[in-house]
């Protein structure tokens, strides 16, 4: 339940992305580069309540370490308020404004809020995981119901047809199971051209993803038509002349459908880990797309890790959709599974 | 097996023939190259004939003279290069499987003999906790904690004093304090899932007639207990058995996050180099390991359940 309550407030916000973030994703501000993140304070450094304010920063160089160092400027206080108008974006693509749900009046200049940092080039981490959020969530979605959709179909005819077909089937998903998954994925990967612009290579990994996915799938799907293809009411289908394709895909196939949803909900966390893992080698989306792994990418060596330990921030992000789909699937599957003889706490 | 390998060997082709560009174009964008000279270094790496000339001459090199090609960017044999690197590659792995194997059996059995405390509960979401962080990532939080906690090297098999040196006692010592990272991060995800279908197996023989039938004969509990282990092992091995090749893959991120002299950010580097021959070579063994492993399940299984063995 938990994880059903996570999983719906994680799309809600990536619908929103846009407007929840304060920042534009791929705005820089040269004056933030590398910030910390921005405590959001209430009380005023005399005690008094001042609702959510934050200080600005000043960015200033170590003498010793030559280091950027960003210290606060106590003397003025910049309120964060909410619906604030700020850089312009799409709204879900859709129209132009510049309406942020919560933000500073002021020029990113001068003072920003930044829950979570900047990055290397001041880019707002906040906004760029939520925007991030929108591809990663996604790509699991995609890419899991692709790979069922083909893996239902091919296992489907597999298993209905028998012969010849079905052996041939089965030899070629065991020779592709032969593979693991990570080098698959990787030389899959390096397929898809880099001069291809964002969003073909968005649609060429969510096809890399579902081209290995699919074949756990053919396998059962193509075990339970064998058992269901015995059953009388095919056989009166197929007394009455209905076509075999149409016998597959309006009886067989529904079905299995309990089935198809449970593992939908559990290979969805393996597609966005999967995605994650290659984008945070460079093989996956590419910039001006961002994804969680892609973000991961930026806190690869030792130093920065060191320096700026906030840059981590999107692998949390990642553990918790994966956990919550975990769950929820874990879940799925005890309720339909029909052995289930102990009653779980 | 060899039928297997040839149709492996065929899709291996497919695979490095369908990414874009070979091993010369990242010197077309050179100016100081003329396309003059790429047409030659095409002709005399034979880049330039089509696709089956190619695949011919591969699988001729390996089968009569067990030549896996060149490497274009280390310009070395493959075979040399992959043979350098898998020592490491599977003293890892085998270390993994080890470790995950240690921790989750006994973590599997308490959990089944005590279900649903919150010993238990605590255990499975650990477990869950296991499968849902990416590993690159928890490579990435390991690295941080110990930076934290002081420590100067981190990453690679040795400290930077050891890595030529001759063997000793202390080069060992520093190898055990390096190689726990790389254990944990490849194996903590296995390890979850080890220890759930360790649980379920217990569970499933813990309930079982024969261990009622066990207690009736008046069995003490140790005995019993030892009984049911040895039954709920016996599909466990079959997994071991295809837990290879995932292990071998899950060592290919954690060795480029940490920096392992093991095949994997070998493959990776090859991979963005358009090294052809090493890219093939190096999936066509992961795909013989693969069969490999599941044999040697096999093997075991049989030798380990008295019922396929008579049948």
């Amino acid at each position: 339940m938990a994880g059903l309550a996570v999983l719906t407030v994680l799309y809600l916000v990536m619908i929103l992305a846009d407007f929840i973030a304060p920042y534009n994703f791929t705005a820089t501000h040269r004056n933030f580069i590398y910030a910390p993140p921005t405590k959001i304070r209430f009380f005023d450094e005399d005690g008094r309540w001042r609702g959510p304010f934050v200080y600005p920063l000043t960015r200033s160089r170590d003498p010793v370490t030559f280091q950027l160092v960003f210290t606060e400027d106590r003397s003025r206080i910049v309120p964060v308020k909410l619906f604030v108008p700020g850089e312009e974006y799409k709204l879900m693509g859709l129209f132009k404004t510049n309406l942020h749900l919560f933000g500073v009046e002021e020029s990113p200049d001068t003072a920003m809020v930044l829950p979570f940092g900047a990055d290397r080039f001041g880019r707002c981490v906040f906004s760029r995981v939520l925007v991030g959020s929108q591809v990663s969530l996604t790509v699991g979605l995609l890419g899991t119901f692709l790979s069922v959709f083909i893996g239902a179909i091919v296992g489907a005819l597999s298993g209905y047809y028998g012969g010849w077909v079905d052996i041939g089937i089965q030899r070629f998903t065991e020779l592709l199971r032969s593979f693991p998954r990570i080098p698959l994925w990787l030389a899959l990967a390096v397929i898809v051209p880099p001069s291809w612009p964002s969003t073909w290579v968005y649609f060429g990994i969510v096809t890399v993803l579902s081209l290995i996915g699919w074949m756990g799938v053919a396998r059962v799907v193509r075990g339970m038509v064998l058992s269901l293809r015995e059953k009388e009411f095919v056989l009166a289908a197929q007394v009455m002349g209905v076509p075999s394709m149409k016998i597959i895909t309006k009886h067989l196939i529904p079905n299995t459908l309990s089935y198809l949803i449970v593992v939908s909900t559990l290979s969805i966390p393996g597609m966005i880990l999967g995605e994650s893992t290659i984008s945070f080698l460079g093989l996956g989306i590419k910039e001006p797309m961002t994804s969680w792994g892609l973000l991961l990418k930026q806190a690869q060596s030792l130093s920065e890790l060191q320096s700026h330990p906030w840059l981590m921030v999107p692998g949390l992000f990642i553990i918790v959709a994966v956990l919550s789909f975990n769950f929820v699937g874990d879940a799925l599957r005890d309720a339909v599974d029909p052995y289930r003889t102990v009653e779980k706490v | 097996m060899i039928p297997m390998m040839l149709m492996v060997s065929v899709i291996c082709f497919t695979i490095t023939e369908l990414q874009p560009g070979d091993f010369v174009s990242q010197y077309l964008d050179n100016p100081r190259i003329s396309p003059e000279q790429i047409r030659l270094l095409r002709e005399r790496l034979g880049l330039d004939k089509p696709a089956y000339v190619r695949y011919w001459m591969w699988m001729k090199g390996i089968v009569t003279k067990w030549d896996f090609g060149y490497s274009f960017a280390y310009t070395r044999p493959v075979g040399e290069l992959i043979w350098e690197r898998m020592g490491w590659t599977v003293l890892i792995a085998l270390a993994t499987i080890v470790f995950q194997w240690a921790l989750a059996v006994p973590m599997g059995i308490y959990s089944a003999l005590h279900p649903y405390s919150p010993a238990d509960y605590c255990m499975t979401f650990v477990g869950f906790l296991g499968v849902s962080i990416p590993d690159f990532f928890l490579a990435l939080i390991l690295m941080y904690l110990m930076l934290q906690a002081g420590s100067a090297s981190i990453g690679g098999l040795f400290s930077t004093q050891f890595i030529g040196a001759p063997w000793s006692w202390a080069k060992f010592l520093d190898l055990l304090k390096h190689i726990w990272m790389p254990l944990v991060v490849v194996g903590v995800s296995g390890l979850a899932g080890l220890m759930r279908v360790m649980r379920g197996n217990m569970l499933d023989v813990v309930g079982s007639p024969f261990i009622t039938s066990l207690r009736a004969h008046g069995l003490d509990e140790r005995t019993v207990r030892r009984h049911a282990i040895k039954n709920a092992l016996n599909p466990m091995v079959s997994i071991a058995g295809s837990e290879l090749p995932n292990v071998f893959s899950g060592t290919i991120i954690a060795a480029i996050v940490l920096n392992l002299p093991t095949m994997g950010p070998f493959f990776y580097n090859a991979l963005l180099n358009h090294d052809q021959y090493l890219v093939m070579a190096f999936l066509m063994f992961i795909a013989l390991i693969t069969q490999v492993g599941n044999l040697l399940a096999d093997i075991a299984l049989a030798f380990l359940d008295p019922r396929i063995r008579m049948s």
